[in-house]
């Protein structure tokens, strides 16, 4: 293993990378995704020694050994909880977890609820391919229904997991969206994430070229991109279209979504939906939207911090000790009622 | 009737075995836990066995809702809770059901008149009432009624009925202290802090406590009989406390945390009989340097402690049979990737769910070779309550040493069950500090100590170590991920030879009784040790050449054990299992060991082993 001396305030994207080949298949979107987790890194000036990838299983679990920080590559849906773990040991590590729509919503799936409820500061990045890769191919728990796959040679019957839902619906208090080929908004998403304090959740769509090639091709397509992705901005209106003339609003009497034209049948830029990054209830609406009917909703979803679970932790150890010398084990075993001598 | 305060002349015995029972709320294990305290502040040697029912709240009445303690104390060594009771106090007509058919013939039983109810009897399936037809004859029977005595006694408090009935077990517990010539004053002292802001509960417990202490105390009781003394057991001098087996690992634990010299222990659990005692033990000693986590399932909990491994500090997770199943793949991991970790397995009755609150040592097949593939780790076994505290320090010490898994088996008789115990010298306790790794000149993840093979422990958070481990194999040379087969062999082989090598660093194996050769060695490991032992000294006494040996270390064993049980003649091989150690030592040694074994979710009983020596 090689010793680098490169001091923090130094450090370039390429810095945070291992000498280990990547071995991905070409093409695939975790290129494009670890580029993107460089570039943060070094624009947050991450300090290596003391960050933390865990990951699960699946290609994206591969990701820690393309990393020049501190890694660890557990087993199929358990990074949560080895995650927590480390924080629970030591708070100070800026700890990220690695894992996919099979890894994190299958059989991750209740270590991924109850990482985000409890709010451990840790950055989720979940791939989103809606196919298992590493297996060869099978549907997962993302994948649209009538999905053919190996294990599903008729299509898939059963109801796909929204990943944002659900990470909202388990509590999770920072909840984000990008794409694997938009690399400068990823790299912002990211920033973000790492910013906020407690569990970041970020959906990130990632193409499997060779299981589940184009699967989001009808949003994610140059040509197409402006009228079917929805970039949304604290503060700023819902609006999106080649001509930034569409919008969203609430139909009227409805607790609903509608698309609406500016300057047709009189709306204005006033009736439109203004993004507020601390409305659970609004982000759950976002997160809902599909094409073809809906732009999908991208960037910061939802925003709006609490204590994280290990600083409550440690805040509650540590009141229990306040003013005390380290005690002595003796004080321990020593009971009020019931120790006698034998002489 | 007499009014003196003057007791009839007490007779003296060795050894007594009391075992109180009643129903799931009628406080019996408060009570047992409390006649333990006085007996053990009297100087007696003891040892409790609490059995209770795995419904918090079986429909009251029923002989499935029936809660006993049992208390085996005396002058001489005491250790097991005691073949057969001598005196067995029964709250209600469910309990005698279930409980008199371990009382001795000759022996004493205490009912409460007032429960003997026609409602209560038939709730028990009595249809006659045993206390007229009969049955009890061989017995010596007190029949009190301890429910209007008690009711009497607690009504200058003013409580309501339901409240007042709820002393029925201080009565009993007065009246039991005062056969042995105990005591009350530590229980009086107990009972104003467990009722601290209720005055009128303090006032009515202490008034029927004693009331039964009175009863005893006055001729009513001559009738039946006389009170008993017990003199003080011959124990070493020093300065002693009754405790638990979970007490005992969880102090352990904390003492280990300090001989390792780490800031941290991260003790995460996920709930599960008869286990979460541990959790709950050491979630009050944040202090102590302790952080528990109860996490969502079995898993996440051990998971959680592979991480805080990872990071730096003592992961330790608890657990019963079937979590132990779950935590399966994790301990490959910790396995594969060489953490430290400690996992405590209180045993149970199975398999599935079995029976949550019974003993059985039917885990440790599952410890030794339960996981995929091949991943070798240290198994300990606790023999005692007492020996709980010495062998989680060992298991902790191991785990940091080696840099592996350490599964401490425990059981549900252990992890309840209370001994005197003898306040160790804690500036005594061995030291094994850990040494993380801060150099990073030469440094790899996976670059062996010569000595013991164990890889550095490399902190994240220390500069210049950053690297990557998982359940990948890896190269023996770099660390790097690797599907070379010869490096495979060579890492499976040098995996297996780390955990091999700790028998070096362990004290070969002793005789806990007896010499180290002749007709019959007795084997055994864990909690069956007090009955096995005094079978053997009764073998010894009726001239049978018979040796106890006991093991703590059941994987590796310790590196003389094949050679000396080839000393003997027979190699006996009492389990509360189907036979799980002596396959393991035909297999290793190719010893002809028989078994011994029993599964009712219930200790051994002297006589049983003593039975088989002969």
């Amino acid at each position: 293993m090689t010793v680098t001396t490169i001091t923090d305030a130094e450090l370039q994207p390429k810095d945070y990378a291992s000498d280990q080949e990547v071995r991905w298949c070409p093409g695939c979107g975790d290129y494009a995704i670890l580029k993107a987790v460089h570039k943060a890194m070094a624009e947050v000036g991450a300090r290596r020694e003391r960050t933390v990838v865990v990951s699960g299983i699946g290609c994206a679990a591969r990701f820690p050994y393309y990393m020049s920080t501190y890694g660890f590559h557990t087993i199929h849906g358990r990074a949560p909880a080895i995650a927590t773990g480390i924080k629970l040991a030591n708070p100070e590590l800026d700890v990220w977890v690695m894992t996919g729509d099979g890894d994190g919503l299958s059989i991750g799936g209740n270590h991924m609820l109850h990482v985000l409820r409890r709010n451990v500061d840790l950055q989720i990045v979940l791939f989103n391919n809606e196919i298992y890769g590493l297996t060869k191919g099978q549907y997962s728990p993302t994948s649209r229904r009538g999905t053919k796959s190996p294990s599903t040679p008729g299509g898939s019957v059963d109801y796909p997991v929204s990943a944002c839902a659900f990470a909202l619906g388990a509590g999770a208090r920072f909840v984000a969206r990008s794409v694997d080929t938009l690399q400068g908004h990823l790299v912002g998403v990211l920033q973000r994430a790492h910013a906020h304090r407690g569990a970041s959740f970020v959906e990130v769509f990632q193409n499997c070229v060779v299981f589940n090639d184009g699967a989001f091709d009808n949003f994610t397509a140059k040509d197409g991109a402006a009228d079917t992705q929805l970039h949304v901005e604290h503060g700023k209106p819902l609006i999106f279209g080649a001509r930034r003339d569409r919008g969203l609003r609430l139909k009227p009497g409805k607790l609903e979504i509608e698309v609406v034209t500016l300057s047709e049948g009189g709306v204005t830029p006033a009736d439109l939906l203004v993004h507020d990054q601390t409305n659970r209830g609004l982000a759950h609406l976002l997160v809902a939207l599909e094409p073809p009917g809906f732009p999908v909703a991208l960037g910061v979803i939802y925003c709006n911090p609490a204590p994280s679970f290990e600083a409550l932790v440690h805040a509650q150890a540590g009141a229990a000790g306040t003013g005390r010398q380290p005690p002595d084990l003796a004080e321990l075993l020593m009971t009020k009622e019931g120790t006698w001598t034998v002489r | 009737m007499a009014t003196t305060a003057t007791s009839p002349a007490r007779e003296s015995r060795d050894s007594v075995v009391i075992r109180f029972a009643g129903d799931s709320g009628d406080g019996m294990q408060v009570t047992g836990g409390r006649f333990t305290i006085e007996t053990a502040l009297a100087g007696n040697d003891l040892t409790t066995f609490p059995d209770y029912p795995a419904e918090i709240r079986a429909p009251a009445g029923t002989t499935y809702g029936v809660s006993a303690f049992q208390i085996h104390f005396g002058a001489v060594d005491v250790m097991t809770p005691g073949d057969q009771v001598d005196v067995l106090v029964a709250m209600n007509p469910a309990a005698l059901k279930v409980d008199l058919k371990d009382l001795r013939v000759g022996g004493t039983v205490v009912v409460d008149l007032g429960a003997f109810t026609e409602r209560n009897l038939a709730k028990a399936g009595f249809t006659t009432n045993p206390l007229d037809d009969g049955s009890l004859a061989p017995y010596q029977v007190l029949k009190l009624d301890v429910t209007k005595l008690t009711l009497d006694a607690v009504k200058p408090s003013g409580l309501q009925s339901r409240e007042a009935h709820r002393c029925r077990n201080m009565w009993a517990l007065g009246l039991m202290l005062w056969m042995y010539g105990r005591d009350r004053e530590a229980t009086v002292g107990w009972l104003k802090q467990k009722f601290a802001g209720r005055p009128e509960l303090v006032q009515a417990n202490v008034a029927a406590l004693n009331a039964g202490h009175a009863y005893g105390e006055t001729a009513e009781m001559s009738e039946y009989g006389v009170g008993y003394t017990v003199r003080r057991a011959p124990v070493a001098p020093g300065v002693y406390r009754t405790v638990s087996g979970t007490e005992a690992i969880a102090w352990g634990l904390l003492a280990g945390l300090r001989a390792a010299g780490l800031e941290r222990m991260i003790f995460a659990g996920y709930p599960i009989t008869p286990a979460s005692v541990l959790l709950h033990t050491l979630a009050g000693l944040a202090r102590y340097g302790v952080i528990t986590f109860q996490a969502e399932d079995e898993i996440s909990a051990i998971g959680a402690a592979v991480g805080a491994a990872y990071a730096g500090a003592l992961g330790v997770t608890s657990t019963s049979g079937p979590g132990m199943a779950l935590k399966t793949e994790m301990l490959g991991l910790a396995i594969a990737t060489e953490l430290p970790l400690v996992v405590v397995d209180s045993q149970r009755a199975g398999p599935s769910t079995g029976m949550p609150t019974k003993a059985e040592q039917s885990d440790l097949l599952q410890a030794v070779h339960g996981r995929n593939a091949d991943a070798p780790l240290v198994v300990l076994a606790a023999a005692t309550a007492t020996d709980c505290f010495d062998v989680a320090i060992e298991a902790v010490r191991l785990a940091t040493k080696y840099m592996t898994p350490v599964i401490l088996l425990s059981d549900a008789f252990l992890a309840h069950a209370a001994e005197p115990w003898r306040m160790p010298d804690l500036d005594r306790l061995p030291r094994f500090p850990v040494r993380f790794r801060t150099e990073p000149a030469g440094f790899h993840p996976f670059l062996r100590d010569a000595e013991t093979l164990a890889r550095p422990w490399a902190r994240p958070g220390t500069p210049g170590l950053e690297h990557r481990i998982g359940g990948l194999e890896k190269d023996y040379d770099t660390g790097h991920i690797s599907y070379d087969p010869e490096n495979h062999a060579r890492m499976t082989r040098a995996r297996a030879e780390k955990i091999a090598g700790i028998a070096n660093d362990i004290p070969p194996q002793s005789v806990a009784l007896g010499a180290d050769h002749g007709a019959v060695a007795v084997v055994g490991w864990g909690s069956t040790y007090g009955a096995i032992h005094q079978a053997v000294r009764r073998a010894r006494q009726d001239g049978v050449d018979a040796s106890h040996i006991h093991l703590r270390y059941l994987s590796p064993f310790p590196r003389n054990l094949g050679e000396l049980l080839k000393r003997f003649d027979r190699v006996l091989v009492p389990e509360l299992n189907t036979g799980q150690l002596v396959q393991l030592l035909r297999a290793t040694y190719l010893v002809p060991a028989e078994g011994l074994n029993k599964v009712q979710g219930k200790p051994f009983k002297v006589s049983e082993i003593a039975e088989a020596i002969r």
